[in-house]
């Protein structure tokens, strides 16, 4: 039970003369601060008219945060089968060795020998992403999986400046993640956009059509985000460098073929990774991800820096240091990298060892297929027998039969207590719920959920347009939000 | 498997619910001779006390802020961080969740992240404040994409020497491949001379960079560059840091059209560069080209308040390549923890930050400056953090502060930029000092004195 304290805003919360946060007395001299900084550049007392932070006690901000958490959904409290986003179980032990002393306070510009510990193990990291995807030289700087396509496009872009070739287009089928072509637009490329095959597979024929001498990259997530490996993709590689163009693989749905089979071995030439899925770093609500990017050698001088390398001191040691590549593109964000993510990924890696990676794959696939033929008599999956690590279910059917969409099977599961799976993408399956529920679920989880589906395809349509009927509010005013946009808190009185 | 639930029989019992004989079969999509025939070449996988262990080994051989006393700076700080942002940020509700497309299952992130944004502008004065980016670097180059969309001026960019050289490194491979030339405006003195950087400014900029305090720690005289920026009709992007505006005139109040800051001072530790908390904020007329989540208020079905992610049609998921930037994940926990950490600090509390960290920061550099060989380089007012050159050479002394117990630096001679335009010599002699509400007056004197010694009866020591 919660009431309506609850969940006020902090500013409602907040009164006069509270205090959380006190710091020591000064112990320096109290200088008068226009004595030490001119007073041009202070605040004047104008500023004391618009609203300032919020006062409230350390309780206030307790009591208030937690009642806010308990109105999410997350992996820790409930089934979370969003597809295309991995939502796995994150070890608690990452949380603790990542707050190491030593790790989370190291600062980025220590001096080179005090920092030997998170160097060797970017160093062990970079060396273990290289063999997971098959391609030799790693880059961990990007942020996030956008940011990791983003750079990898600057590279090929470098490396086709560095052949005398100016190339301007990037290809990518139309079930892409949405940031292959942001990434692509902001690098500087025109984007084309492919029409799949009936199969939900690239269509060769037009890829062929399509490629030329102006290829630059074509980008290509594999499983794709049908939860489909395309089978063709060693033709589809060879097509791609005929032309002298490069073959991106989007990462995003390592987590079905990791220790099974390569991006480096099927032709891709450039991968990133996300760290976030795969490798289990917390979601974080939206956020921190780690990007790493892996390429081929002939592309390795121009990655992102800096890259840790490794040579042997007097005594026979590995002493590791911080290099920039030959021709490298630049940095694409300050410091090292999301290193609090990449040691997770680290702990984790290290955890499963070889055997461990490949049974990760292994059930999040045998998972998926189960969880598939458990609903897909009642929410058809169009394409492919065996699914990978995730599906994509249409309600087309029931939509049509008992107007029911997916927009209202994925609100209601929310009432029985299972977060809902990613709907209306990929745009190629009408009404689509992309499902999955990673190795990490077991089959009781499974079967009570596609029990759920079966109770809510029965139910009412009409209450099922209503719902959520459980959950802390029900169905956001999306279209006023839009129309008068309130993105901040304004005290009542307008001032 | 560490985190495999299903049993022998329950996997049986799957297989023959899906009609596969084997997992084997299921990956009968994936030609034979793409699959590897042999374990991957990866360490062997460790029980959680032999991971500890050997985590443990691995950070000890590093040195944090609890080996030494942290007086280093160059955009990341030794800010305290109360015990109350680590409590709220590992909370599992919050940590595991993802970006909340479904509103009913994630009002707590929803109504914190509107929270953080009303924070934000609170902090800055500005009217609208994104749901974060990855960092400074990348949110300095978001802006200048902004204000290419907003000018409609794609060709020139103009910053300032002092701005810091790694978000000039990254702006520049941000502008690799676009038409947008890049004029850096060399600041030899530590700070900019309005006059110089009006000569630089056309019909052609989008916009100017202005870093405040700067990367030397610096102030910059912003209102005055702001208003060179607006009279070329370009817009001013300003890099602030937030826990300067306890004291210093606000982003809003110098005339900047964009604000955006590195966040880490924010409750958020240094974890050796990353992740941290890329802040963006505007004015209201240029929300639609903003880059990033936005959180909005609106109404649910029972006309209670709701939070959602609003103006989805700027984002990459809807938009594609027509969007406003590809960033999808962003830094929401660390989002989380600003938000936390400005609902502590509180009005009072970010004012006694703010002078504590100048009060001492002054201190520390009068005390620095009457050693012999040691010197402020530049001439100018700061706020916590300011550059000394030292006749002994850079790396002498933070060699010296460390054997003492101190962390200084980093040294200018880390960024190729600055040598090129400070010169070798000069380079090598700088090193940057920050000082944070954490350190003492006994603290600061007892560098003092250690750096005081006569280095010859120190070079014995490691």
């Amino acid at each position: 039970m919660r009431n309506s304290l609850a969940t006020e805003l902090l500013f409602a919360l907040s009164r006069p003369g509270r205090r959380a946060a006190r710091f020591p007395d000064c112990d320096v001299p109290l200088q008068p601060l226009d004595e030490l900084v001119p007073s041009q550049h202070l605040a004047t007392a104008d500023r004391e008219k618009r609203p300032t932070l919020p006062e409230l006690t350390e309780a206030d901000v307790i009591r208030h945060f937690h009642n806010l958490s308990t109105l999410n959904m997350s992996v820790d409290t409930h089934f979370y089968p969003l597809g295309s986003c991995t939502m796995k179980y994150n070890p608690k032990r990452h949380e603790r060795l990542a707050g190491l002393p030593g790790l989370v306070d190291l600062h980025p510009y220590q001096r080179i020998n005090d920092q030997q510990g998170m160097l060797a193990l970017l160093y062990d990291l970079q060396k273990m992403l290289a063999e997971i995807s098959g391609l030799p030289a790693v880059s961990l700087q990007p942020a996030a999986g956008a940011q990791g396509e983003f750079a990898a496009l600057l590279v090929a872009s470098a490396w086709f400046r560095s052949r005398g070739e100016s190339r301007s287009r990037v290809l990518f089928p139309s079930s892409a993640h949405g940031t292959n072509p942001a990434s692509a637009a902001i690098a500087g490329f025109e984007c084309l956009q492919l029409k799949e095959g009936t199969d939900g597979l690239v269509d060769l024929a037009e890829l062929e059509q399509h490629l030329d001498e102006n290829t630059a990259v074509f980008m290509i997530t594999n499983p794709n985000t049908l939860g489909l490996f395309e089978q063709q993709i060693e033709e589809i590689t060879e097509k791609v460098h005929a032309v002298g163009g490069l073959v991106y693989i989007d990462g995003a749905n390592m987590n079905a073929i990791m220790g099974i089979t390569r991006p480096g071995d099927f032709g891709g030439d450039m991968m990133h990774f996300n760290v976030h899925k795969t490798f289990t770093g917390p979601h974080g609500a939206g956020g921190p991800g780690a990007g790493p990017i892996a390429v081929r050698e002939e592309l390795s001088e121009f990655l992102p820096g800096p890259i840790v390398t490794s040579n042997l001191d007097d005594d026979g040691n590995p002493h590791f240091q911080l290099e920039d590549p030959p021709r490298s593109i630049g940095r694409v964000r300050s410091h090292f990298g999301n290193v609090g993510i990449l040691v997770r990924g680290y702990c984790y890696l290290r955890t499963l060892g070889p055997d461990g990676v490949r049974d990760v794959a292994r059930h999040a696939v045998l998972n998926a297929n189960y969880l598939k033929s458990l609903i897909c008599d009642l929410l058809p999956v169009p394409h492919g027998q065996h699914c990978m690590h995730e599906f994509v279910a249409s309600a087309a059917r029931l939509k049509e039969e008992r107007d029911i969409s997916a927009m209202d099977i994925a609100k209601r599961l929310l009432d029985f207590g299972f977060h809902a799976p990613t709907v209306y993408f990929p745009l190629v399956v009408p009404e689509a719920m992309m499902i999955e529920p990673t190795e990490t679920e077991s089959k009781r989880t499974m079967d009570a959920f596609a029990e759920t589906i079966r109770t809510i395809a029965a139910e009412d349509p009409g209450f099922l347009h209503e719902a959520p009927h459980q959950t802390p509010v029900s169905r956001p005013d999306d279209v006023q939000a839009a129309r008068h946009p309130v993105l901040s808190w304004t005290p009542e009185d307008g001032s | 498997m560490a985190y495999l639930f299903n049993t022998p029989d329950e996997i049986a019992a799957m297989l023959d619910a899906i009609g596969a004989d084997s997992i084997d079969e299921l990956f009968s999509q994936i030609p034979d001779r793409l699959q590897l025939d042999g374990p991957l070449d990866l360490p062997g996988g460790l029980s959680e006390p032999a991971l500890e262990a050997h985590l443990r080994q691995l950070a000890a051989a590093n040195s944090g802020t609890a080996a030494r006393i942290c007086l280093m700076g160059g955009g990341v700080y030794d800010h305290f961080i109360p015990a109350a942002v680590d409590e709220i940020a590992s909370r599992g509700e919050f940590y595991t969740a993802y970006t909340p497309y479904q509103a009913e299952a994630s009002q707590g992130s929803l109504q914190a992240f509107f929270e953080f944004q009303t924070l934000i502008c609170q902090l800055t004065g500005m009217d609208i404040s994104n749901a974060s980016l990855y960092e400074a670097g990348t949110a300095v180059s978001e802006a200048v994409f902004m204000a290419m969309r907003v000018t409609r001026r794609h060709g020139r960019v103009v910053v300032l020497g002092s701005l810091h050289p790694e978000y000039q490194q990254v702006l520049e491979t941000y502008l690799d491949n676009l038409e947008c030339q890049l004029e850096i405006v060399a600041t030899p003195n530590g700070f900019a001379d309005v006059s110089i950087v009006s000569e630089a400014l056309d019909d052609t900029t989008c916009c100017l960079v202005i870093q405040h305090p700067n990367f030397f720690g610096g102030l910059e005289d912003v209102a005055p560059l702001c208003q060179a920026a607006h009279d070329a009709g370009s817009l001013a992007v300003v890099c602030f840091d937030p826990l300067s505006l306890g004291l210093l005139k606000s982003p809003a109040d110098c005339g900047a059209d964009i604000a955006v800051a590195e966040g880490q001072a924010l409750g958020i530790p240094a974890q050796y560069g990353g992740p941290f908390l890329g802040l963006l904020t505007c004015r209201k007329e240029f929300v639609r080209q903003m880059p990033g989540r936005l959180i909005g208020q609106t109404t649910d079905r029972e006309g209670r308040d709701c939070y959602v992610l609003n103006l989805q049609a700027r984002e990459q998921h809807i938009r594609r390549e027509k969007a406003t930037s590809n960033i999808c994940t962003n830094q929401g926990l660390l989002a989380l923890r600003a938000t936390v950490y400005l609902a502590l600090l509180g009005r009072e509390g970010l004012n006694e930050v703010s002078q504590l960290c100048c009060r001492k920061a002054h201190y520390a550099a009068q005390r620095l400056a009457e050693l012999p060989g040691i010197e402020l380089m530049f001439d100018r007012p700061f706020f916590k953090e300011f550059t000394i050159r030292c006749r002994d050479g850079a790396k002498s002394v933070i060699d010296r502060a460390a054997a003492a117990g101190f962390d200084l630096g980093p040294t200018l001679a880390r960024f190729p930029r600055l040598t090129a335009s400070l010169g070798d010599d000069a380079a090598q002699e700088t090193l940057l000092v920050a000082v944070t509400e954490q350190r003492t007056r006994e603290e600061i004197d007892g560098l003092v004195d250690a750096l005081a010694t006569e280095p010859a009866k120190l070079s014995s020591q490691p």
